[in-house]
């Protein structure tokens, strides 16, 4: 195996983990006022993720430095060509950090009402825009000879592109309350359960016909197998849902996992396909890095990587207790002015 | 008007990233010590301390946590000539510094957070060391990659692909540039961690406020800050000779030396122009200058009219002089507001020891509130003068910085994310800035007496668990 395709898939595996980690996160971030009608209930909902998002997104990071490291023409063809878009999503992902970390400082109603807005506009937006953006690298995108971006903003919302940001969006808005389901006890599960099986065959609708155009537009051949392992994981999922928790999490998660690989698989041996000229496109040798630079990357992810996954595994482990509306203290936030 | 607007946000968004890091690399490490000290002793208020200047350090981690992630993805978006022509060299470093510092931090900083109760109590106490060596082991990567843009080494460029090409990776990480830089930032940090528990301690000790938690933490602030601000002496003393030695442009930018001397002076300050035609008045100290960038009191140093005339004969006509006002003021000023955070700490050691015959003078603690600003304005400038002494190369010698902005992108988009960014970081630090100040105010009281030992490893309950 080529050096480029061991990087080519690494790179899918770092989107892969960041999809299935902070897919959830999105999820209960969009679903807080859908189910949180109390204070304590949405107290219970962003504690079931408090101390793992952080962790999740460093995946995000660590996919774009990658990316730079191992396909610098990747990087900087697809970063500066989906430049507003990629302005809204950190602009969201701002919000929703420091939303998380501040909502509860101050005890004000109207303080912790505002900062659940920016949860809610911050995890929708990353949701539906990582769809579209992947979508639009599957597709392609207008590159001239010189791998530059000629499009613009308007470009990129083409109708596949938004179906497969809706396809994001319900599905991380399902993988979030399947998660809500496993984490929790008391009114916040019971309306994630039922936001999961209605939501769930939106998702299984959205999600299905999002991968059979992509199959039929842009697909591998082989990646029908992940297409079909996307569809069953998804509707096993949704049947386990109240039954079987966790196993019902582990599939939305595969679900994920094969959505993933459906779209790198349409992608491969491009990176970033021009629709102008098919001799204008990114792929994985004339984006890639040199050899010595990939070897050196191939020995600190082989080495780095699983320690990673170790300790991220034992931090779940350790947070693997259901929170019940009992657990969560009286506010911990201080007055917005000193006593 | 790309290049200016990119150069504007790289600046707004870099810098105001760098007014929370230092405070978490400082911060992180003497919550650490804090802690520890409770583990090991037992003493109460150790744990208040810990708690008390562990939530200041989480509110400050979270702006620097999200304003991180611009700086990962910037450079492919305003940059992109620049990422296309370096990236088999820099990609390398920050995409090291996710997979080693970022996971490393912010997965131990939620277990630490979260997990008071839950993790037996050294383990509780290693995560928050984790979050501290992640917060170095990710400046030094950093700090390597910006260093190669300083002084550009274990590289070829590709003449065929017109790219730098990695030739030798233990080059770039023992660059010696990136060591100096890595220390002098380290012990930066460690002043500004330092400055901020000694200026928030004196507060309260200025109202006879919490005395039992604020006076050792106080001592711990004026230790910490003097012990560092020595460090940035000798480190920036080795940084300068290297400086000398790789950028001979900055050093003598640094000082507005148009003429090549030797001996050469230092002025402490200049009225007058700095383009070189005439001085109205400085004041000057003979052989200063030689001694920093040399190591003797009569080195020769090179001046800005002989380097630019030989920048010209290497690289072909042009301006290679940084803009002279910049550097010459931000050095000084970086010096400046460093000496000073290191002199009130002296001063500040002095009227606490332990058998000072009277009580600490007021003017004192309000001096010490004030010096809040100097790490945060040393570490600005001190930036601002390494980037703008670098001009007007992107890599030095290498790349220019105006052959490295995304051509592709309108002027129109940077414009907008200039504002977008502008717009949200104001708003932002006036929420920060607004928590910051309560949640200095809010010491932890001391708890009631324990009634029967808990299993938690005599956490009282009131300081259990954190939830958002």
């Amino acid at each position: 195996m080529a050096l480029t395709d061991i990087w080519f898939l690494l790179i899918a595996v770092l989107w892969t983990g960041y999809f299935v980690l902070e897919g959830f996160d999105f999820g209960v971030g969009m679903l807080l006022p859908v189910v949180g009608r109390t204070d304590n209930d949405r107290r219970v909902a962003i504690n079931t993720i408090g101390p793992v998002w952080d962790g999740n997104e460093v995946w995000l990071i660590v996919a774009g430095g990658a990316t730079f490291a191992a396909f610098p023409e990747w990087y900087a063809s697809l970063f500066s060509g989906f430049y507003l878009a990629l302005l809204l999503i950190l602009l969201a992902l701002i919000l929703r950090g420091v939303a998380f970390e501040f909502r509860g400082k101050i005890d004000s109603e109207r303080w912790r009402r505002n900062w659940d807005r920016a949860i809610v506009f911050g995890s929708l937006v990353p949701a539906l825009l990582w769809g579209v953006a992947f979508a639009n690298i599957v597709r392609g995108v207008p590159l001239d000879a010189q791998h530059a971006y000629t499009g613009t903003l308007l470009t990129l919302l083409n109708p596949y592109a938004l179906l497969g940001g809706l396809a994001t969006v319900a599905l991380f808005g399902l993988h979030g309350a399947v998660f809500l389901a496993l984490k929790t006890e008391g009114p916040v599960r019971e309306r994630a359960v039922d936001v999961a099986r209605r939501g769930g065959l939106l998702a299984l609708v959205v999600g299905g016909a999002f991968l059979v155009w992509t199959e039929l537009a842009h697909g591998a051949g082989w990646t029908v197998g992940a297409v079909a392992v996307a569809a069953a994981a998804l509707a096993g999922g949704l049947w386990l849902v109240n039954r079987r928790d966790g196993w019902a999490f582990a599939l939305t998660a595969v679900a994920i996992v094969a959505v993933t690989v459906t779209l790198f698989g349409s992608l491969y041996p491009d990176v970033l396909p021009s629709t102008i000229d098919p001799a204008y496109s990114l792929t994985t040798t004339n984006a890639a890095s040199t050899p010595y630079t990939l070897t050196i990357m191939t020995w600190v992810a082989a080495v780095f990587t699983p320690i990673v996954l170790a300790y991220q595994g034992w931090t779940f482990w350790v947070f693997r207790r259901r929170i019940r509306p009992s657990d969560i203290p009286a506010s911990s936030g201080v007055p917005a002015t000193a006593r | 008007m790309n290049l200016d607007l990119a150069r504007w946000q790289f600046a707004v968004t870099t810098l105001y990233h760098f007014l929370f890091v230092p405070l978490t690399i400082g911060l992180s490490a003497l919550v650490a010590g804090m802690q520890t000290v409770w583990v090991r002793r037992g003493d109460e208020r150790y744990l208040r301390m810990t708690k008390f200047w562990g939530k200041l350090f989480l509110i400050n981690f979270a702006m620097g946590v999200v304003t991180g992630i611009v700086q990962e993805f910037q450079f492919g978006m305003n940059w992109s000539e620049y990422s296309r022509f370096v990236g088999d060299i820099f990609g390398a470093p920050l995409a090291i510094e996710g997979l080693l510092a970022f996971f490393l931090e912010s997965t131990f900083l939620g277990l630490w957070i979260f997990g008071w109760d839950k993790l037996p109590q050294k383990v509780h106490l290693a995560c928050i060391w984790l979050v501290s060596i992640g917060t170095m082991l990710s400046a030094y990567f950093i700090l390597a990659a910006n260093s190669w843009m300083q002084h550009p080494v274990g590289y070829v460029v590709n003449e065929a692909t017109g790219r730098a090409e990695l030739t030798d990776f233990g080059a770039v990480l023992t660059n010696s540039t990136a060591v100096g830089a890595f220390l002098h930032t380290i012990a930066a940090c460690f002043v500004t961690g330092g400055v901020f528990v000694l200026a928030i301690s004196a507060w309260h000790l200025a109202k006879e406020r919490h005395v039992d938690v604020m006076r050792p933490s106080i001592r711990i602030g004026l230790v910490v800050t003097l012990i560092a601000a020595l460090g940035t002496v000798v480190t920036g003393d080795l940084q300068a000779r290297l400086m000398t030695e790789q950028q001979p442009m900055k050093m003598a930018a640094a000082e507005a030396l148009y003429e090549t001397s030797a001996p050469a002076s230092f002025s402490l300050f200049t009225i007058g122009t700095l383009d070189g035609s005439q001085e109205l008045f400085s004041i000057r100290v003979p052989g200063v200058l030689s001694f920093m960038a040399t190591g003797t009191f009569d080195g020769e140093v090179e001046g800005i009219n002989d380097l630019q005339a030989a920048a010209e004969r290497a690289h072909g006509p042009g301006d290679y002089r940084p803009m002279i006002p910049v550097t010459y003021w931000t050095f000084r000023l970086m010096i400046g507001f460093g000496l000073l955070a290191g002199l009130v700490a002296a001063a500040g050691l002095w009227f606490t020891r332990r058998r000072a015959r009277g009580p600490v003078p007021r003017w004192f603690y309000r001096a010490a509130l004030l010096t809040l600003v100097t790490p945060f304005a040393a570490n600005s400038v001190g930036w601002i003068f390494t980037e703008m002494g670098r001009q007007p190369w992107l890599v030095f010698e290498v790349l220019r910085t105006a052959d490295g902005v995304s051509p592709e992108v309108g002027t129109a988009s940077v414009l907008t994310s200039l504002i977008v960014f502008t717009l949200l970081y104001g708003v932002l630090a006036v929420i920060d800035g607004l928590l910051m100040v309560r949640y200095a105010a809010e010491v932890p009281p001391p708890a009631p007496a324990a009634e029967g030992e808990d299993e938690t490893a005599g956490v009282p309950s009131a300081l259990a668990t954190t939830y958002y």
